[in-house]
């Protein structure tokens, strides 16, 4: 990756892109680049990096938040919320496993690209941790949308606009985020030998208990094995966390163990286990496996995920596993990306979004990365781009999904 | 009182067409659905925000989607203002119409379509209220987390027009954290879906823009919304403080300590004793603040977390602590906070300010309150979320004499500046409206807002969706 401009001030940021403007020079704008296999190959003339605009501005652990620069590491912000007990309550995702890519994730290109994790699908995801951000536009302005409190509807949301929008809106310079304790306890109920079907159903049941279960997802056999070690129960494992004060997890893990003892063989993993297993189901460790077979990201209602999967191995080879009780199914393809036929059956079970993380180049630059919408849809989120960046110089081609 | 907040000038051609346009409406739904005549037309002339009000040129009462985009797409091509409104309980004047528009009111769309417990989803109209989906799920154990004081009344459509929150959002987050989807209306009356029941959806964040835009972008008439399982139990504890600024460094210090209660309100001694009068929720008289901290799960769980509680509130000096000890007792905790708004109506005519700010400038901005209001001759009462520093200062004055009125207005956006200068912002939960239109320069810079206004453009170019709300009146791009 070659980097033309690499401002250590917000300022020299919006001076490169007023001038990119005026001579309608297209940027492509990157943090430390780690998940640039995000979203469809982007061609621009140069490359604009936030790398260097970099720190945390305040961090107040008594007020639930913090500020830093775009370009502050992930790492670093780990590090400090971590010291005090904190963390960011949406386990953004490590992308590069997957992408096999190395370097310095930021704190920016977690909220560009709404990074999240396990805890998404309870606590909210990147785009409901983030309280204010600083971007510049693409006419070069200075914008200031949200602030630091936790509550907040002061005119329009544009920081939920900015979260997930990959650069594509405009530069973020500065993020302000909501933090939360980080739990003291925490167990994984693991119940083993369900078929994908039964899982589900597990899954089901066990949120809807008052234990209030912080992570669900579903291993097939094919994939328990490459977890923790190969130390999970034999078969398939249906993974279900908790967290909390240390009396109340142990309760609630009798609560639930009990609950589900009649579905299958039921075991508790300890505090150590449990964060090992939940980075990797996070990471998508299976399918960080060196190769450039294709891997998707499927978004579903968590009763149609293994239906989805049911169905396309009718037609194609696939590996499948599961999060979100079943709503995330990260799907390994064996051969080709099947993608016509993956985005007919998502609506055939009711609808979601398949997004391509990788494939052979050919297929990434064939394949619309992320799913495509509705015409009107579509035509709204081209006029919304048009406003915040109306000559189109930032990450063209991120998005598109013609 | 005098007007001191200005709305848009009518549009005379519009005025001019109304019988026209009224023929036109009746042909457009079916009967029983449009309401011209004065009287009909009076209950719709304000909300919540009493001050103001205005007669709206008619209004529309939709059965369905396809109605409102029929209406919506008539108002368009003629260029005729539109007001959505759900239940007209707004608190900053969001539903108050003008005289040339149209309010569609969507309070007839009230039926629950779907309730999927394996996808914990409801599917509702926008004109269900809030409770009512509580309440349709609860036999089954379950809730929808955002409660504003409100809930009996709002609609689900109002909820998202403002991203209502509530007593309880310390823990479930506010409306856009727990809405997976919506069907809504363009202007130009395309029917769009945003979202669905998977749990994220792809492209910009369309939902979560629409959700707080108060009516601006679209008239949502369907919603997807999250449902949580109820807890095993909750338990309110009431804490007396001496002193204002004990309570509030008694709650920075139990979210400083890694502890997130569901909720903590603040009250004090004003509020107390009206609450009190009004509830006989059993309130002590002899502190100056309280706080209403719940804490829910089970018996271990809350156990547990009211200890630390009950250690770090004694470190503050607290002179009372009465811990529930029945649902009875528990729901009496709830119904003197709960009630604290009509029971301040009963007494005076108020304005509730909505100003957040960040928890360690909570003491200081309640002390600069009291001095603010005071120095407008006010009294002022204050009842708030303490947890997430959404402050709701109750400015007592007397609406028929236009002086006090006029003080209250003041000191209400002295105190909103004040929290935007603590680095806090002029609406937490409220919305902006019409009353807090004027102070947006206060929080964003021209350069801020006019990347508001043209986000709000790419949706309504014509600028007639809600037109007199949010944005200051000057300054605005030409339609």
């Amino acid at each position: 990756m070659i980097v033309h401009f690499e401002p250590a001030s917000e300022e020299g940021i919006a001076s490169v892109v007023r001038s990119a403007a005026a001579e309608r020079v297209t940027l492509s704008i990157v943090g430390g680049g780690t998940r640039s296999g995000l979203g469809n190959p982007v061609r621009a003339d140069r490359t604009l990096s936030t790398r260097r605009l970099a720190g945390i501005v305040t961090y107040n652990p008594a007020e639930m938040t913090m500020s830093a620069l775009a370009g502050t590491p992930l790492a670093e912000v780990e590090a400090a919320l971590d010291a005090k007990g904190q963390m960011l309550s949406f386990e953004p995702m490590d992308h590069r496993p997957v992408f096999g890519t190395s370097g310095e994730p930021t704190i920016g290109g977690v909220f560009a690209a709404n990074v999240s994790g396990p805890r998404r699908y309870v606590a909210g995801a990147a785009r409901d941790s983030l309280l204010g951000v600083r971007f510049i536009n693409g006419r070069g302005e200075v914008i200031k949308a949200g602030g630091r409190v936790m509550k907040n509807v002061t005119g329009l949301d544009l920081v939920k606009l900015l979260a997930g929008s990959y650069g594509t809106l405009g530069i973020l310079t500065e993020v302000t985020f909501k933090v939360l304790p980080i739990p003291p306890a925490a167990a994984t109920i693991v119940v083993s030998g369900l078929n994908d079907a039964e899982a589900a159903a597990v899954m089901a049941e066990a949120m809807a208990q008052p234990v209030e279960v912080s992570g669900a997802a579903h291993l097939p056999e094919s994939v328990g094995g490459r977890f923790i070690g190969g130390a999970l129960p034999e078969g398939a494992a249906t993974a279900l966390r908790l967290e909390g004060l240390a009396a109340s997890v142990s309760l609630r893990a009798q609560k639930l163990a009990s609950a589900l003892a009649r579905f299958g063989p039921v075991a508790t993993l300890d505090l150590d286990q449990t964060k090992a297993l939940w980075t990797e189901i996070r990471d998508a460790k299976p399918y960080a496996d060196g190769t450039m077979r294709p891997l998707w990201r499927v978004s579903v209602a968590p009763s149609a995920g293994h239906q989805l999967v049911a169905a396309l191995r009718l037609q194609a080879g696939v590996d499948a596993f599961y999060d979100w009780q079943g709503g995330l199914v990260w799907l390994r393809m064996e051969a080709e990306c099947e993608a016509e036929l993956l985005r007919r059956y998502i609506r055939a079970v009711g609808g979601g979004h398949a997004t391509l993380l990788r494939a052979g180049e050919g297929e990434r630059t064939r394949i619309p990365a992320f799913e495509p919408q509705a015409p009107a849809v579509a035509q709204l989120a081209e006029r919304l781009r048009a406003s915040f960046d109306p000559s189109r110089i930032f990450n063209p081609g991120r998005m598109a999904v013609a | 009182m005098p007007e001191t907040i200005g709305f848009l000038k009518p549009r005379q051609a519009v005025l001019d067409r109304r019988g026209e346009i009224i023929a036109d409406l009746a042909d457009l739904l079916p009967d029983g659905c449009l309401i011209s005549d004065e009287r009909g037309l009076k209950p719709f002339e304000t909300d919540a925000f009493l001050a103001y009000r205005r007669m709206p040129l008619a209004v529309v009462l939709p059965e369905s989607t396809e109605q409102v985009a029929a209406v919506l797409r008539y108002c368009s091509r003629y260029g005729i203002p539109v007001v959505p409104r759900g239940a007209g309980t707004s608190l900053s004047g969001g539903a108050i119409p003008q005289e040339d528009a149209i309010v569609v009111g969507l309070s007839k769309m009230s039926r629950i379509l779907d309730i999927d417990l394996f996808n914990r989803t409801a599917t509702v109209q926008a004109g269900v209220t809030n409770l009512n989906i509580s309440e349709a799920v609860s036999a089954d154990g379950f809730f929808y987390a955002p409660d504003p004081s409100s809930q009996l009344a709002c609609t689900i459509g109002g909820n998202i027009g403002m991203n209502s929150g509530g007593a309880h959002c310390l823990k479930y987050g506010v409306t856009t954290n727990n809405l997976l989807g919506v069907r809504m209306v363009l202007f130009d009356g395309t029917v769009i879906e945003l979202g669905g029941k998977a749990i994220d959806a792809p492209g910009y964040d369309l939902l979560g823009l629409v959700c707080g835009s108060e009516g601006q972008l679209g008239i949502v008439t369907e919603a997807i919304v999250r449902l949580i399982a109820k807890p095993e139990g909750a338990r309110p504890v009431l804490f007396g403080f001496a002193s204002s600024e004990a309570a509030g460094s008694c709650v920075a210090d139990i979210i400083g300590a890694g502890i997130i209660p569901v909720a903590i309100e603040f009250m004090d001694r004003p509020a107390i004793e009206i609450c009190e009068a009004f509830a006989h929720a059993g309130y002590p008289l002899d502190v100056e603040a309280l706080l209403i901290v719940e804490v829910e799960g089970s018996e271990v769980e809350m156990e547990a977390m009211l200890r630390s509680i009950i250690e770090i509130a004694r470190r503050h000096d607290v002179m009372t602590i009465r811990e529930s000890q029945s649902a009875m007792e528990a729901a009496l905790i709830w119904k003197g906070r709960k009630s604290a708004f009509g029971a301040t109506g009963r007494i005076a005519d108020y304005i509730c300010m909505d100003g957040t700010v960040p928890l360690s400038q909570l003491s200081h901005v309640l002390s600069r309150t009291g001095e603010i209001v005071a120095g407008y001759g006010l009294r002022v009462a204050n009842v708030f979320h303490a947890g997430d520093g959404n402050m709701h200062p109750l400015i007592l004055y007397d609406i028929n004499d236009p002086e006090d009125a006029a003080r209250a207005e003041a000191a209400g956006n002295d105190i909103l500046k004040l929290c935007v200068e603590a680095g806090g912002c002029l609406t937490g939960e409220h919305g902006v409206g019409i009353e807090k239109r004027e102070l947006m320069r206060h929080q964003y810079s021209q350069a801020d807002l006019d990347q508001q206004m043209a986000v709000r453009a790419a949706f309504d170019p014509q600028w007639l969706l809600n037109p007199s709300k949010v944005f200051p009146l000057e300054g605005r791009p030409a339609a």
